[in-house]
């Protein structure tokens, strides 16, 4: 029997499973039966609901403009699926070809997505992590959480970590009126994702906003009442401040624990995969009926001298997840790459903050319009002399071009004309990325190794 | 009904919050809000929202059934 | 075709009832340069690009002399130009201080107030079409809907318009790239006395506030910048919005299996209306944009300073980015034309024209039966760049109330 004949056969009759019953996991079904696939499509997830939006969650669901619970994800079709919400995936039988479920069930499959993403990385000291009033922020049921004990009154937020989801929450609670501090241990906020250049204005965005920021400082340890309500925090500084509620905001951990044992490259970084989502196995060998998508999947980029990259990004879920529903059910030669160019954004204090290309990797920064002192500009990152990324504040229209011009691997620093530019000449500065061998909180963008191959391509995006 | 915008895709042009203020907000000069869930008293105003934006960022589907066969061992 | 001569056949009036075979000729070289330097971009993802390009200033003083500088005012006006022919940081100003009493975030519901009044209006205006056997779409609709609506959203006097009708449509007719001989003279003229108009307006208006954003604008700006401003808000305000409803009348007209299917189906206005913008877009190409730098563009360089058209009307029917673009097609998916521009230079008005055009639309077709064309093609204006007819005339069979 040829390949094509089997392409035929899976189209017409496989079975798809797709564990994790995510923002991926719901695209990639839809795309699989846009395709064409009409075989049977089974949806697991752990969480007992339909696959749901989560960035309102630390943004419109804490100000109390929606309901956790109403974040369920809009359908662009009907995918004819059996869902499995509720129960967890527990290990992956390769030779088998099935997976075994939390419940004792298993669910054979011919093509496996995973999208198991992230949860949030817990307090790291479980009997603290276990008081009354202290939270992580992932799930509907975590904002829901938060979003109750909020409106319950309370005196004072400590949210740990001035990462993205950190910053939204803090940003949040100061709306609502409420007293926070917000502890990050490293220089400034956002600087694991942006720099200390830009940290700085959004250090100085929090501040004006009334956040009593603590930076270079940590949490050493959570205090609770003797009936086990969070009473006060300590810090490294040797302080301690009263406070009811800690969000604990310390990035995301991978959801790839139940495939330990399965024999695919799956660890705490993640699960690897080729930039056509196939999942590697521990041997390095790519598999052909297991695919990755979403928070959870790592995989190389040409366009970052095919480093892989983890991507805990919204736009990377589905566009990852198409292009895996794309290359599960078509033959070999029809196989698109994975080639997104990470994009993310952040509202937070009233600014609109969105990023594109990877500005971890930038040596230098320069701010091509606008200025860091209104709060309002586009600063474009380096590397090696070319534009590899780009952070707008309030910007957001600009930042097509400069997609653009990292795709193109255009030469920096910009040297051309352009309006808003505020200075006759462009200094170049070192953006001040923290030592990455330095704890800090989750960047967003997570660079996790090297493929051996140095070749280059030429990377056009599609217009599509 | 259930509502989603690409806010990648959104760049703050705010044609939606014009018309249908109701239902999306903006938050400082360029930030979107919305409201992931609308009734039906909403569904005209949304849909020429979604219409108008001029990057075609709003994704609203106008069913409201409950996902089919829902694992009933919850839990 | 030589290159010199495509623009001057787009502006040439002869073209006006239908350019878009120049335009799909103009699309076989996505960036032509003309002999005089000026470069004309008509593919969609060209025309959308450099739209977003911060190299492209709407600033038209960019230029070296000797081009034409639209929208730059002679010094004897004393008015600074318009935001649309500004650049960040000094537009960006200008635009969000205009939006406050205008949009989101502080006005969200200023627009949408409006809509009690303005379907007062609509009705009001079909009610006298009640015993005529035929009609001027124009003059009798689609006309002073928008004056109307931009009267009160300015807080100018409706009974003034016609002061300022004249004003308006030669500062209007000033836009077109070649606009007879002594056309830009007429336009700096009607400017200034549009502007002197609206100076003592708002004059009055600092002193007695009322509604509309005038009033609520003058503490926060500068008399000249307000009025400078108020000019471009009147002048554009009205004029791209007649175009756009008398162009959606037209195209339903001479597309009967749409028309019947828009009266079983009124929810069809919604895409309708946007298929109507990329179709028949009532501001069909900007030629106030200069290139601040070289500029690469599809394999050509466009030269810093260059003078640049960005063809909207062409870039709308792409056939690289819309299935077969010539169709007026309502059901199209992911329409994401370029009918308000795209951009910081983004149609200010556009939610004000949709709110016309929803309310509008299927209220005419909805009350008027419609008994053909009288004239098609109908007599268009001079304008090529706001190009629209000038009357409408259709054949009436019947009114519902």
């Amino acid at each position: 029997m040829s390949a094509d004949t089997d392409v035929e056969v899976l189209r017409r009759q496989g079975r798809i499973v797709v564990v994790g019953a995510s923002l991926a996991g719901l695209r990639a079904a839809e795309t699989l039966r846009e395709k064409g696939f009409r075989g049977s499509l089974t949806m697991i997830g752990d969480e007992p609901y339909e696959p749901y939006d989560r960035p309102p969650l630390s943004k419109q669901a804490l100000l109390g403009r929606a309901r956790p619970e109403d974040t369920a994800l809009p359908r662009r079709r009907d995918i004819d699926a059996d869902w499995r919400l509720g129960v967890a995936a527990a290990a992956l039988d390769r030779n088998a070809k099935l997976v075994r479920l939390a419940n004792g069930d298993t669910v054979p499959y011919d093509r496996l997505l995973i999208t198991t993403g992230t949860r949030a990385r817990p307090w790291f000291h479980p009997e603290e992590a276990g008081l009354d009033g202290v939270f992580v922020l992932r799930t509907r049921g975590d904002s829901a959480r938060l979003c109750r004990k909020l409106a319950g009154g309370v005196s004072r937020v400590l949210v740990i970590g001035a990462g993205f989801t950190g910053s939204e929450v803090a940003s949040a609670c100061r709306e609502l009126g409420l007293e926070v501090t917000v502890a990050e241990r490293g220089p400034a906020p956002l600087v694991g994702a942006l720099g200390g250049v830009i940290g700085a204005v959004a250090d100085r965005l929090q501040r004006r906003h009334g956040v009593d920021l603590r930076c270079g400082i940590s949490v050493t340890a959570l205090e609770g009442d003797d009936v086990g309500r969070l009473r006060r925090a300590h810090l490294s500084d040797g302080s301690a401040i009263d406070v009811e509620v800690a969000v604990a905001s310390l990035g995301a951990m991978r959801n790839t624990e139940w495939l330990a044992g399965s024999g695919v490259a799956a660890g705490s970084r993640g699960v690897a995969c080729d930039a056509g989502c196939r999942v590697f196995d521990v041997n390095g060998i790519v598999t052909d009926d297991i695919y990755a998508a979403g928070d959870v999947a790592r995989s190389p980029h040409p366009l970052f001298d095919y480093q892989f990259l983890a991507l805990e990004h919204w736009g990377n879920a589905v566009e990852q997840a198409e292009i895996a529903a794309h290359n599960m059910i078509c033959a070999g030669p029809e196989r698109r790459p994975h080639l997104w160019l990470p994009m993310f954004w952040s509202s937070q204090f009233g600014v609109n903050i969105k990023s594109v290309g990877v500005p971890s990797l930038g040596d230098r920064l320069v701010v091509a319009q606008g200025t860091l002192a209104e709060e309002r500009f586009v600063a474009v990152y380096g590397y090696r002399g070319r534009v590899i990324a780009a952070a707008s504040f309030d910007g957001a229209k600009w930042l097509g071009f400069y997609e653009q011009q990292i795709a193109t691997g255009a030469p920096f620093p910009p040297e051309y004309r352009t309006v808003d530019r505020r200075t006759e000449a462009l200094e170049p500065v070192d953006p001040d990325f923290p030592d990455p061998h330095l704890p800090t909180h989750g960047a967003t963008v997570t660079l996790t190794g090297h493929s051996p191959s140095e070749r280059r391509v030429v990377f056009v995006p599609s217009h599509a | 009904m259930r509502l989603v915008v690409d806010l990648n895709r959104c760049q703050g042009f705010a044609q939606c919050v014009f018309l249908a203020p109701d239902v999306f907000s903006l938050h400082g000069d360029e930030a979107l809000l919305f409201s992931p869930r609308f009734d039906e008293a909403q569904r005209d105003r949304v849909e020429k929202a979604a219409a108008a934006c001029p990057v075609q960022a709003i994704l609203a589907d106008y069913s409201d059934e409950p996902t089919k066969r829902v694992e009933p061992h919850v839990g | 075709m030589t290159s010199g001569t495509i623009s001057a056949q787009i502006t040439d009036y002869a073209n006006r009832a239908d350019p878009y075979p120049l335009y799909a000729e103009l699309r076989k070289t996505p960036v032509l340069r003309e002999d005089d330097g000026t470069y004309l971009v008509s593919t969609y993802y060209e025309v959308r690009n450099l739209a977003n390009d911060p190299r492209l200033s709407n600033d038209t003083s960019n230029r070296p002399s000797g081009y034409a500088r639209p929208g730059q005012p002679a010094e004897e006006t004393g008015l600074p130009p318009g935001f649309i022919f500004t650049d960040p940081p000094v537009h960006d100003r200008l635009r969000d201080t205009v939006n406050r009493p205008f949009g989101p975030p502080h006005s969200p519901r200023f627009l949408d107030d409006l809509r009690g009044e303005l379907t007062k209006v609509v009705t009001e205006l079909l009610d006298a079409f009640e015993g005529k056997d035929q009609a001027d779409i124009v003059e009798d609709f689609a006309y002073p809907l928008p004056v109307t609506a931009i009267c009160k959203v300015l807080g100018v006097p409706r009974g003034d318009e016609p002061l300022f009708h004249g004003w308006a449509d030669a500062l209007a007719s000033s836009l077109d790239p070649h606009p007879g001989d002594d056309g830009q003279e007429k336009g700096q003229r009607a400017r200034q006395e549009l502007g002197a108009y609206l100076s003592d307006l708002i004059e009055t208006k600092r002193r007695h506030p009322g509604p509309g954003i005038l009033s609520a604008l003058t503490p926060d700006m500068t008399p000249a910048d307000l009025a400078a401003t108020a000019v471009l808000l009147l002048v554009a305000g009205h004029e791209t919005t007649v175009n756009a409803i008398t162009n959606t009348t037209l195209t339903l007209l001479r597309h009967p299996d749409i028309l019947e299917r828009f009266q079983k189906e009124p929810d069809l206005a919604v895409p309708l209306i946007e298929e109507v913008l990329r179709y028949e877009p009532p501001v069909q190409f900007v030629t106030w944009t200069t290139a601040l730098a070289d500029i690469d563009v599809a394999g050509t360089t466009i030269p810093k300073g260059s003078p640049v058209w960005l063809m909207l009307a062409a870039a709308n029917r792409d056939p690289r980015r819309f299935e077969d673009p010539d169709r007026f097609d309502p059901d199209r998916e992911d329409n994401e034309h370029l009918g308000f521009y795209t951009g910081i230079h983004y149609c200010f008005g556009a939610p004000l024209a949709r709110i016309e055009l929803h309310l509008a639309v299927p209220e005419l077709f909805r009350r008027v039966k419609f008994s053909g064309l009288l004239e098609d093609p109908p007599p268009y204006r001079a304008n090529a760049v706001l190009r629209g007819p000038r009357h409408l005339p259709v054949a009436i069979d019947g009114l519902t109330p």
